[in-house]
């Protein structure tokens, strides 16, 4: 088990930048993408590992796939980690939000800077929720009496794999079978936040897994959120495509960082039958590396 | 809510042969593309010139474009002002009609599309001869666009020998893409002949020099523009840019980012009529400045990105939604991510709001916008405004999609989602009565499972773990 380096807890979000390898043509977010570099410049070297982190289950998790949730939490934990859930906790009022439904979303978030008051690390089990607090809350509240919360709150926050990866650089004995892996990579993990390499980088700590990628791999999966209610066609025409891409690589296991594409993905597995099981990552790699599971 | 466009889209996925058309296409301009690109830091170097080029012509417009004018009048170009597609119709029809020309070759302009120029020369007896293959594929079907650099991408070979076989009996019968194009060629070269008009679009006028430039494949425009004595160009306003030297890197950006190409076969810079003592070139070029919506879209700080565009289409060749649906799905202009920001705003989002609404925001493409639109993020905004109800709203037809039965939806789930407590309430009472959870939701379970809540939620799970609530 990693030592924690002392307190007060010292650490850098990677934001939207990426080391050499993900520079990619990521700039969705460049305001924000201008001014971690000079942080990142600065911490990357010595950063410090925090002592204690929030975690932000997301309203999905929370209702749908506890079990995901837990895994999260017990990684970090066995980490070393103390590991805060806050109670007051609901939805990054991203639903609302892409809904164009503004204020409404607003008025969640809010909600969300209010129960992780304390200046410590938000990790975020979906990047596409990471996504809505770290990039979207300080536009969502520039301008209004909660814009310094919403920023101070955005550079806290760090998508799960990546802070496995990056912060704790978790060591991972596998324990199971040898097995092929699909590995899916949503959206919000390659294009908004740069972390899609976190789940690979993380997988390929166990030793007995086959990682494989799907053809189009960057190809979005249709979830989308409301997009998925709003143009059903579509959406289904992009997850059949996808299944089926997924289907043809053979794997056993299809694994995510966001649960959308999961039950997204998993939903139409189960309509066509066949196809892999699909687990999140932070659930996978538990599975994986635990005694007691 | 089944819609118009909703039933559109469903006929469009049905439409198999077109589907794997189009995947196809898109597949090849994508990888081309990427091949195009190998440096990644110079491919991002590029694309920050692109952005802060095109900044510039749409921070600067007014004055750019009074600049144009003063540079094309020095260089002989005849330049008019159009507020609306009606108005710049009835430009081209005087222009037209005052050289007593009788027919119209046209090189490729999508501002010509935007204007249905075509129809409109039709019902006054003109006839408009489209010269660019694409364009001419789809005239013969008597159908519109489907991409706004390869209208024609829909269609297979096949297709095309079945249309030219059937328009053109004479001809000898052609099946190969060879003999396709060199078919095009001799019916087309025919047309040019003893032809006194022709049209063509501008991808960039500058404004230091007045000078117009024109990127092609084919040769056609080259021809539109200099063969007759009459050249009239047609160009969105946002197309100016301020000076000669901005137009290597954002030509370079525009083939590369469309068809991958280092550059188009034929780039043309056209700088005014023909001077005493030249062979060749028009006797009189006219240049007209269509608005049509653009200077209103200008006066937004955020949705003025829109106008950055150079119409390369790399969003749509990289377009989930559009590979599966081809252009004619959308039954606009635009069709694509740029058709999704770019039609509601001309025509307000009451009428096209919906196209808004047809992504899943992934991002691909801004992820390869050559002049860095953020387009997700504008898909947001316009979300956003089809929705406000308030009355400063910049955005044509703001409020109009607002339905008071959702809007207090949304109200009852956000005061549910900013009150912790009765959030617990109802996520512990979702789990009791999971078993009451009902199997079928549409539209999700038309085609796939629902997932199942769980038994007990993770705020209850997390608790009873052990962890924490604060420090
Ligand atoms: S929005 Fe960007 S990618 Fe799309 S056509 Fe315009 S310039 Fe090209």
């Amino acid at each position: 088990m990693r030592p924690h380096v002392g307190s007060p807890p010292h650490f850098q979000p990677s934001g939207t930048i990426g080391a050499p390898g993900r520079r990619n043509e990521r700039r969705l977010v460049r305001g924000r993408a201008a001014g971690d570099t000079v942080d990142r410049a600065c911490t990357t070297e010595h950063q410090k590992m925090p002592n204690t982190v929030y975690f932000f289950g997301t309203c999905l998790i929370d209702l749908l796939f506890p079990r995901t949730g837990l895994a999260a939490m017990r990684l970090l934990e066995r980490a070393g980690l103390r590991v805060l859930f806050p109670q007051g906790q609901t939805c990054c009022g991203q639903p609302a939000y892409n809904a164009g439904y503004r204020d409404e979303a607003r008025r969640v978030a809010r909600a969300q800077l209010d129960a992780f008051p304390e200046s410590l690390p938000v990790v975020v089990p979906s990047a596409s929720c990471a996504g809505m607090l770290k990039v979207h809350y300080p536009l969502l509240l520039a301008g209004t009496a909660d814009a310094a919360r919403a920023d101070a709150f955005a550079g806290r926050v760090v998508e799960l794999t990546d802070f496995l990866v990056r912060v704790l650089d978790l060591r991972l004995t596998d324990l199971g079978p040898p097995i092929r892996v699909a590995v899916h990579n949503s959206c919000s993990s390659r294009r908004e936040l740069g972390v899609a390499d976190a789940t690979m980088d993380l997988l390929r700590r166990l030793e007995r897994v086959e990682l494989v990628e799907p053809e189009r791999a960057h190809e979005c999966c249709g979830f989308g959120g409301t997009f998925a209610i709003k143009q059903p066609e579509i959406s289904a025409a992009m997850a059949a495509d996808k299944t089926s891409a997924i289907a043809a690589t053979g794997a056993a296991v299809l694994v995510s960082q966001d649960c959308g594409c999961l039950m997204n993905l998993g939903g139409t597995f189960a309509r066509r039958g066949g196809g892999p099981a699909v687990k999140h990552v932070a659930e996978f790699i538990w599975e994986r590396t635990s005694h007691d599971d | 809510m089944t819609t118009e466009f909703r039933l559109a889209i469903g006929a469009a996925l049905g439409r198999e042969r077109v589907r794997t058309n189009i995947r196809k296409a898109m597949d090849g301009l994508v990888s081309k593309r990427a091949a195009a690109f190998p440096d990644a830091d110079e491919r991002e170097r590029l694309r920050d010139q692109g952005e802060a080029i095109r900044g510039e012509s749409v921070a600067r417009l007014p004055e750019l474009l009074e600049e144009l004018e003063r540079s094309c009048t020095r260089n002989g170009i005849q330049v008019h002002w159009a507020e609306t597609g009606e108005d710049a119709n009835r430009l081209v029809l005087d222009i037209l009609r005052h050289a007593e020309a009788t027919a119209l070759l046209k090189g490729k302009s999508m501002v010509s599309e935007e204007m249905g120029l075509n129809e409109y020369l039709k019902h006054a007896g003109i006839e408009a001869v489209e010269t660019d293959l694409g364009e001419l594929i789809i005239q013969l079907a008597g159908e519109a666009p489907s991409h706004i650099i390869a209208p024609a991408i829909h269609k297979d070979r096949a297709e095309i020998a079945a249309l030219f076989r059937e328009h053109y009996p004479d001809q000898p019968p052609a099946e190969r893409i060879e003999e396709l194009t060199a078919l095009a060629r001799r019916v087309m070269r025919k047309r040019f002949r003893g032809m006194t008009a022709g049209l063509s679009g501008v991808n960039f006028a500058v404004a230091e020099t007045g000078t117009l430039c024109l990127v092609e494949n084919e040769g056609n425009g080259r021809l539109c523009t200099t063969l007759p004595d009459l050249h009239i160009a047609v160009m969105g306003i946002e197309k100016v840019v301020a000076r000669l030297d901005q137009i290597p890197p954002l030509l370079t950006l525009l083939t590369r980012s469309a068809t991958g190409q280092p550059i188009t076969t034929y780039v043309n810079f056209i700088s005014g009529p023909r001077r005493p003592g030249e062979q060749d070139g028009p006797r009189a070029v006219h240049l007209i400045l269509l608005d049509n919506g653009r200077s209103r879209i200008r006066l937004d700080p955020e949705l003025s990105a829109t106008l950055r565009c150079i119409r390369c289409a790399a969003c749509m060749n990289h377009c989930p939604v559009y590979t599966r649906l081809g252009g004619h799905a959308y039954g606009t202009v635009y069709p694509g991510p740029i058709g999704s920001i770019l039609e509601p705003q001309l025509h307000g989002l009451a009428e096209r709001g919906e196209m808004a609404e047809a992504s899943s925001l992934c991002g691909a493409c801004a992820e390869v916008c050559p002049v860095r639109i953020p387009i997700p993020r504008l898909l947001n905004r316009l979300r956003f405004e089809a929705v406000n109800a308030q009355a400063d709203s910049p955005a044509l037809g703001h409020g109009s999609r607002r339905l008071a039965g959702q809007a207090g939806l949304w109200r009852l789930w956000a005061w549910t989602c900013a009150h912790p407590r009765i959030y617990r309430t109802l996520t512990r009472l979702m789990t009791a009565l999971r078993p009451l959870q009902p199997t079928r939701i549409k539209p999700w379970t038309d085609t796939r499972e629902a997932p199942r809540i769980a038994g007990q939620d993770l705020h209850r799970l997390a608790r009873a773990a052990g962890f924490t609530d604060r420090l």
